[in-house]
C-alpha cells in the first residue's frame, strides 16, 4: 500500500489531530497539532499501519519562529515498503512531550540524543541521560544560539570545557567559482571599522 | 650532573664482568618494555594497529605487549580525537597506571584538538594528562610513532631512579 493511502488513513483516524498529508518530491508528510497526542498517534502507524521501523527521530531549531522546535518522526514499513514522516512543532517555553520508546526500541537512543543537544524532554522516558556530552553539562549544544566554539564551563569534581580556538573559522566552502582555488574554504576575516 | 645512559658489555675484553650505575641498569631494563596502553579513539588506532603488525614491528623496541588494562601498562599511546566526555574515562585511566607512566599524543587531535575547533573535542589532551612526547601527522605514519617512541626510550634512558625513591623509615 503506497504511504498517501497510509496517510489518508491516518488522517480519517484522527481528523483535526493531523494536517493534510503534504507531498513534496514522493515523500508524505503529515503535522501533528498538538505534540502531546504523538505517542497515541505513533501507535497507531505501528500497529495499525505497519510501520515497523523508526528510521530517525530528530530535531529542529527555527529560532525566532514560533512554535521554535520541530520533532520528526521518520517512519518506514517493511510490509508496505513505503516511508512516512511526521513532524510535530513544540513552543520554546515547554519542551516537552511524550516518548515513543515503547513503540520503537530504538527511539531511545535517539531521544536521548535530541535531549542532550536540543534540550526537549521526553516524558515517561526509561532512562532520560544524556548521551553525547558528559553528565551535569550545562548547554544544549545543537540550539541556534549555542556559539560553535563552545562555552566554557566548570562543574568541580566532575568535568570542564573550554571555548575553542576558531582561528577565522568555520571555514566554508564557497560554492560556484570558476575554479579551485577560488572554492578553497577560507578564514573570515573580520573587517575592523 | 652526569648520568650515564651507555650500558655495555663485551663479555671477552671484560671477563664477564659489568660496570654501570644502578640508574643506568634500571632505565635500560625500563625503556626496553615500555608496555603501551592503547588508548585507541579514532581512525589513529589504525596506524597504530599497523605499527604493532609484523610490517613496522613495534616489538623491535620491546613494545609490543599492548595492555588493555592501565595497571599493566607504562605508555598510554593517545590514538584518536578525545572528546570531552571520553577526557574523563582517559584521566581516570591515566591515573590509574602505576608511575613510572608516559603519555604520548599520537596525531593532530590528540595533540592539539586538530581539525576539531568544536565544543565537544579536547583542546589537546595535554590539558588533562601530562604528555611526553607529541607525534604530528593526520594520522601519522607508524614510522612517526616509531620515531616518538624512540625518543620515549632516550627520555627514560636520562631519568634519575635512585634518587627519587622515597625512603622508608
Amino acid at each position: 500500500m503506497p504511504a498517501i493511502d497510509q496517510a489518508r488513513k491516518l488522517k480519517s483516524a484522527f481528523g483535526d489531530a493531523v494536517s493534510e498529508p503534504l507531498e513534496f518530491r514522493g515523500e508524505i508528510t503529515l503535522v501533528i497539532a498538538d505534540p502531546q497526542r504523538v505517542a497515541e498517534i505513533c501507535g497507531f502507524a505501528r500497529r495499525e499501519l505497519g510501520f515497523d521501523y523508526l528510521v530517525d527521530l530528530c530535531s529542529v531549531d527555527l529560532e525566532g519562529e514560533v512554535p521554535r522546535f520541530f520533532v520528526v518522526y521518520e517512519l518506514y514499513s517493511y510490509a508496505h515498503r513505503c516511508h512516512l514522516r511526521l513532524k510535530t512543532g513544540l513552543p520554546e517555553e515547554a519542551p516537552e512531550l511524550p516518548t515513543v520508546t515503547p513503540l520503537w526500541a530504538t527511539a531511545n537512543w535517539h531521544e536521548r540524543e535530541v535531549y542532550d543537544l536540543m534540550g526537549i524532554r521526553f516524558r515517561g522516558h526509561p532512562d532520560l541521560r544524556r548521551i553525547l556530552m558528559w553528565e551535569g553539562y550545562p548547554h544544549h549544544p545543537l540550539r541556534k544560539e549555542f556559539p560553535l566554539a563552545g562555552k566554557p564551563t566548570e562543574v568541580p569534581e566532575v568535568a570542564f570545557t573550554q571555548a575553542a580556538p576558531q582561528e577565522g573559522g568555520p571555514f566554508v566552502t564557497q560554492s560556484g567559482g570558476p575554479d579551485a582555488t577560488a572554492r578553497e574554504p577560507r578564514a573570515n576575516v573580520r573587517e575592523e571599522p | 650532573m652526569k648520568t650515564i645512559t651507555e650500558l655495555g658489555c663485551d663479555a671477552r675484553n671484560e671477563s664477564e664482568i659489568l660496570v654501570t650505575r644502578v640508574d643506568a641498569l634500571l632505565n635500560w631494563c625500563r625503556k626496553n618494555s615500555l608496555w603501551p596502553m592503547p588508548m585507541g579513539l579514532a581512525c589513529c588506532a589504525i596506524e597504530l594497529m599497523g605499527t604493532a603488525a609484523s610490517r613496522y614491528d613495534i616489538s623491535r623496541f620491546g613494545a609490543e605487549v599492548m595492555r588493555f588494562s592501565p595497571r599493566q601498562s607504562d605508555v598510554m599511546v593517545v590514538a584518536g580525537t578525545v572528546t570531552y566526555k571520553m577526557a574523563l574515562a582517559l584521566k581516570r585511566i591515566y591515573d590509574q597506571m602505576a608511575v613510572p607512566k608516559y603519555v604520548v599524543a599520537m596525531g593532530a587531535c590528540a595533540s592539539s584538538g586538530g581539525m576539531y575547533r568544536s565544543y565537544s573535542v579536547l583542546q589537546g589532551v595535554d590539558r588533562v594528562v601530562p604528555v611526553d612526547v607529541y607525534v604530528a601527522g593526520c594520522p601519522p605514519r607508524p614510522e612517526a610513532l616509531l620515531d616518538a617512541l624512540m625518543k620515549l626510550q632516550d627520555k627514560v634512558a636520562r631519568e634519575p631512579v635512585i634518587a627519587t625513591q622515597k625512603r622508608v623509615a
